[in-house]
């Protein structure tokens, strides 16, 4: 008996699926606020507004902010001094998928691949997309939670960029992806840019990168400042909110890093639409749920 | 830059007034249409159940309930209009669609398309769709039940907005123009970043 409530994990399960798409996170607000202030585009200003504006309709009248239910993914974090089964976790947070969209109800945004056929739960093979990792000292169970809309996953690119096309080729890709992006994705988004690894890590750290908080910077100092110059070319672009113009692209640039093999230069491109939704919860032993983003 | 109120059908000299820039609202009906209905009418080849003529059509697949035989909104959004650019010529010639509320923009057929037949792009803030559900009174009519969520929806909508015209029937595209901009904005940047990186080669 490990002491672990699986109906708690799946009925956080749900509630995190639900929250994401109804309340977003204070960092993500302040930035559109931020930017909403600074932009001198006058129709730029007039959409932030309008962003904004839709944010306090969502919480008045308790409405999702998007129709759009994306993909649900849930990234676990197991802390080492709690023993959990992983089977079960897995099936609970189906569960509480499940129950999200048929108790609210949401529409279910999930087909099969091949055939098209839409699921009326959120769920199918391998979706919810549900990852593993672990956290050292901890006595809690981490989940977060993105309902990652369709919009801005189809702005999604790899490449694998040459040893000798070096980090200004990473920097070239990621501004063309942007650029060809345009309107498309809902900006200002959250660029997420991965670098290194293998290709499906590669792109799995740029989904980790649109995880953190807007605002927080990587703590490496030299990848800090690489997100900060890939900020500030984005911006230059004046691409604005929505591709209409402006001088808001995007609200952030995160880079995450993998080391990778001295004959691959990989780089990923994924990002994340203004609204930035995601969520998260800690679930204690005892059976106490803290929610945060 | 003017504000339009429009009330559909649409005839062609209300749209040729319209130029990039410009911002609209729309009240009356308004058809929702995706993915799934437009691959239903051009490459299946079944005749929408709806005259189109005049109308303006909304790129989208509502979050619904439904309550004895009525569909009530819960959450109505916009999708990302490009995916389906290859439809639109043929929607505006074949059926006389005015008008096309979606985001992100379309491509240079349907610009084109929209300049010969006098049709328009309204571009909504995508993502907004709270706002977007509160202009929406009622859902009239489902077509195409089938193709839930990507059916025919017939909304009653109430200022909807705000809208900006984003490709006008004149060959104006406000996405075309901004991205065009943008490559000139950033055309050295991207030329000092061509070159090999003597940086990554020292490195070696």
């Amino acid at each position: 008996m490990d002491g672990f409530d699986y109906h708690l994990i799946r009925d956080t399960a749900k509630d995190l699926y639900i929250r994401a798409l109804k309340i977003l996170p204070d960092d993500v607000k302040d930035a559109l606020r931020r930017a909403h202030d600074a932009e001198s585009h006058s129709g730029a200003k007039k959409i932030l507004a309008t962003m904004l504006q839709n944010l306090a309709v969502a919480e008045a009248k308790d409405l999702l902010v998007c129709q759009d239910t994306g993909i649900p993914i849930y990234k676990v974090r197991i802390g080492s001094q709690i023993q959990v089964d992983g089977t079960k976790i897995e099936s609970a947070i189906r569960d509480g998928c499940k129950n999200a969209t048929l108790e609210y109800p949401l529409r279910s945004s999930i087909c099969d691949p091949i055939t098209r056929k839409m699921t009326i739960d959120s769920t199918g093979t391998r979706v919810p997309v549900i990852d593993f990792s672990f956290l050292p000292d901890a006595d809690y169970l981490e989940m977060r939670m993105m309902p990652k809309g369709s919009g801005s996953e189809n702005m999604t690119w790899l490449k694998m960029l040459l040893p000798a096309d070096g980090l200004k080729g990473i920097k070239k890709f990621v501004l063309e992806c942007i650029l060809d992006a345009g309107g498309q994705g809902c900006p200002p988004t959250i660029v997420g840019v991965g670098i290194g690894g293998t290709s499906e890590l590669c792109l799995k750290l740029a989904k980790e990168a649109i995880f953190r908080p807007v605002g927080r910077a990587n703590p490496d100092p030299a990848i800090a400042v690489l997100e900060k110059e890939l900020l500030e070319a984005i911006n230059m672009s004046g691409i604005g909110p929505m591709g209409l113009g402006g001088d808001t692209t995007a609200l952030a640039v995160h880079v995450e890093t993998a080391h990778t093999h001295m004959t691959l230069n990989p780089v990923a491109v994924n990002s994340q639409c203004w609204r930035g939704e995601r969520s998260s919860a800690k679930i204690f032993r005892d059976g106490t749920v803290e929610f945060g983003f | 830059m003017s504000h339009v109120s429009l009330i559909p059908p649409l005839q062609e000299e209300e749209i040729r007034k319209l130029r990039i820039g410009d911002s609209v609202t729309v009240t009356g009906i308004v058809y929702g249409i995706r993915d799934a209905t437009q691959i239903r009418i051009f490459d299946q080849g079944v005749e929408p159940p709806v005259d189109l003529k005049g109308s303006v059509c909304l790129h989208t697949a509502p979050n619904v309930k439904k309550v004895g035989n009525r569909y009530y909104p819960i959450c109505v959004g916009t999708t990302t209009s490009t995916r389906m650019d290859r439809f639109t010529p043929r929607l505006l010639e074949r059926y006389g669609v005015r008008a096309i509320i979606g985001k992100g923009g379309l491509l240079d057929a349907s610009v084109r398309a929209m300049q010969q037949f006098g049709g328009c792009y309204f571009a909504i803030v995508g993502g907004a769709a709270a706002l977007e559900t509160t202009q929406i009174d009622a859902i009239e009519e489902v077509y195409w039940e089938d193709l839930m969520p990507e059916c025919i929806w017939k909304f009653r909508v109430k200022d909807l907005g705000p809208l900006t015209v984003a490709i006008d029937s004149h060959g104006g595209n406000l996405y075309a123009q901004v991205q065009h901009e943008a490559r000139k904005k950033m055309q050295r940047l991207l030329e000092e970043l061509s070159g090999p990186d003597a940086k990554s080669k020292l490195q070696n």
